[in-house]
């Protein structure tokens, strides 16, 4: 169960075309392709009696049975669909031992840097909102998300729509966060305790839209607070959200509808600001027409002036050619 | 039915092969028999591949003898290591002792993962419940070779990261930390049970590094260690019962 190991385990390694049949409930699903592997195993497309469907298969019995609790719990909160929903749980069973796996939902969609690179920088506040949307339904249902990254998510549409797609870090409120990647960690960062509570996963949510502005990540320095201060100060995508994110890196949002009210009405602000500047390309065709016509009187007038320009040296370059051949 | 006890786990850390003092394999089965699992991180170094092949294999043999975890790894994965390490053998250890108490409703030979996966998930849910409650009580058993050196200042960020997420439970952590060798003794206390660890960079700094690998002294003092604390609780508390888990009625 070595994690050196994992990428060389048969779980890892299933073939397109392989099939594989539950020990329990028999059904058959027949590989695709590899969607992705981490610690805990591996996740492939597969088509089943169910249709198209995600399944993942790990080695460990525990963290299976884990994840699969919560996706049970998430399909019962009630009228918001939270993260990809269960359809099926068993066990695949070979010659070199069983592994658990489960099927669900298969949500189809980009990434979030995938997403983000033609799109203006309000879409990272625009995801952030709609996260913090999902973040307080869940918290209100007695969940932490813990393992919140640009990895976990997926951008699905249009209409765009950010949705979370690995669930295996989800905490019950007050216990400690099962499972977490450094970047995104407050503890890593000396910002306090990894328990599960609301201020945990805006402390994430907050590194999350920092990573889309620094996507390679980077790593602790001597002194957080200065370090994340500075960086924010440099990157012009993350410098209007500064207040925000200084709160959610403090743990001073208690509730995540606080950081989304905040969010919204600091996007609302910014929305008019950003007509000036052009940045959204919908708006920018409108200016540019608008500008276009106010000129337009203006552009006949240089364009008379050009003209002349425009003789005046053909007939300087004429005089030199003339002077050149009288010599 | 919350039961509340208390998990006792020993980590060792070391980059090589023991070579002085009783076997370490034996000493981590004789801390299995009374009921402290024995888990292991070799640190490997790049530069010395041929001299921790041999290594592997020891920390990989404590661990099995001593029903633990084990996980060889390079220095700068170490503290997840650490946290994955301890997490996992928390884990393991519980799981032991509900497959036990299975065996007993369900007959002899089954296990968590003979159950269908609806019932599975019900047993998860306790084996979840009990990690986070319980009581734990980790000895931290540090190598303190010379081949050590440049790793010290990661094993030292790595046991406190550890004690954030220890500590983040609901349940009661302690903590010990050892060393092998120590300045005078084979092995030597660098912290005695202890609920905080912020205060052990003024440890390490004192810390000697010396020539030897006494591993199996080293584990051996742990067993002590976990006695003495065992039996001063005694004396004032009668809530103790051999095996894994330290039953007290909540």
């Amino acid at each position: 169960m070595m994690p050196q190991d994992i990428s060389k385990s048969p779980v890892c390694n299933l073939a397109a075309g392989e099939e594989i049949r539950g020990k329990w409930n028999h059904l058959i699903y027949r590989i695709r392709r590899r969607l992705g592997y981490g610690a805990t195993g591996a996740v492939y497309l597969a088509d089943s009696i169910n249709g198209t469907v995600a399944l993942k298969i790990g080695h460990d019995q525990m963290s299976i049975t884990s994840e699969v609790n919560v996706l049970k719990r998430f399909s019962k909160v009630q009228g918001k669909v939270l993260g990809p929903s269960l359809i099926d749980v068993d066990d695949w069973q070979t010659r070199s031992g069983t592994y658990p796996f489960y099927a669900m939902e298969y949500l189809k969609g980009e990434t979030l840097f995938d997403f983000m690179r033609p799109k203006s920088s309000e879409w990272a506040g625009i995801l952030l909102v709609q996260l913090l949307t999902d973040l307080h339904t869940l918290h209100q249902a007695g969940w932490a998300f813990g393992d919140l990254k640009p990895d976990n998510l997926l951008v699905t549409g249009p209409p765009y729509r950010i949705r979370w797609i690995d669930v295996g870090g989800t905490t019950v409120m007050d216990r400690s966060i099962k499972e977490y990647t450094e970047f995104f960690d407050r503890g890593y960062w000396g910002k306090g305790s990894r328990k599960a509570e609301p201020a945990y996963d805006l402390f994430s949510a907050g590194m999350v839209m920092v990573n889309l502005a620094y996507p390679a990540r980077f790593t602790k320095k001597s002194d957080p607070d200065r370090q994340m201060q500075d960086l924010r100060k440099n990157s012009p995508m993350l410098r209007p959200y500064t207040h925000i994110l200084e709160k959610a890196w403090n743990g001073k949002y208690r509730y995540a509808e606080e950081m989304r009210n905040e969010l919204v009405l600091l996007l609302n602000e910014k929305d008019k600001r950003t007509v000036q500047q052009n940045k959204n390309p919908a708006v920018q065709k409108s200016v540019v027409q608008k500008q276009t016509r106010q000129s337009q009187k203006k552009k006949q007038k240089s364009f008379i002036a050009e003209t002349f320009l425009v003789f005046t040296f053909v007939f300087v370059v004429y005089l030199f050619y003339m002077l050149g051949q009288t010599m | 039915m919350r039961k509340k006890g208390t998990l006792r786990q020993i980590l060792l850390i070391t980059d090589g092969c023991s070579n002085q003092g009783e076997d370490p394999v034996a000493m981590a089965a004789l801390a299995h028999e009374q009921g402290i699992a024995v888990n292991v991180i070799g640190v490997l170094n790049e530069n010395a591949p041929e001299y921790h092949r041999q290594g592997l294999k020891e920390v990989e043999d404590i661990a099995m003898a001593g029903g633990g975890i084990s996980q060889v790894v390079y220095t700068k994965q170490l503290a997840q290591t650490v946290k994955m390490v301890t997490q996992k053998a928390m884990a393991q250890t519980i799981k032991g002792v509900v497959n036990a108490e299975l065996q007993q409703i369900l007959g002899n030979k089954s296990t968590m993962d003979d159950l269908p996966p609806d019932k599975r998930g019900e047993v998860i849910e306790v084996v979840d419940e009990m990690g986070e409650t319980m009581n734990l009580e980790v000895l931290v058993l540090i190598d303190a070779s010379g081949s050590m050196e440049d790793k010290m200042l990661t094993v030292q960020e790595s046991l406190l990261d550890l004690s954030i997420s220890l500590n983040s439970r609901i349940g009661e952590n302690e903590f010990s930390i050892f060393a092998f060798p120590g300045k005078k003794k084979e092995v030597e206390e660098l912290l005695s049970w202890s609920s905080k660890l912020d205060s052990i960079g003024k440890i390490f700094s004192k810390l000697t590094l010396g020539g030897i690998t006494p591993t199996g002294p080293a584990i051996k003092e742990g067993i002590a260690a976990f006695t003495r604390k065992r039996s001063s609780k005694r004396s004032f508390l009668s809530d103790d019962a051999p095996g894994y888990i330290e039953e007290s009625g909540m």
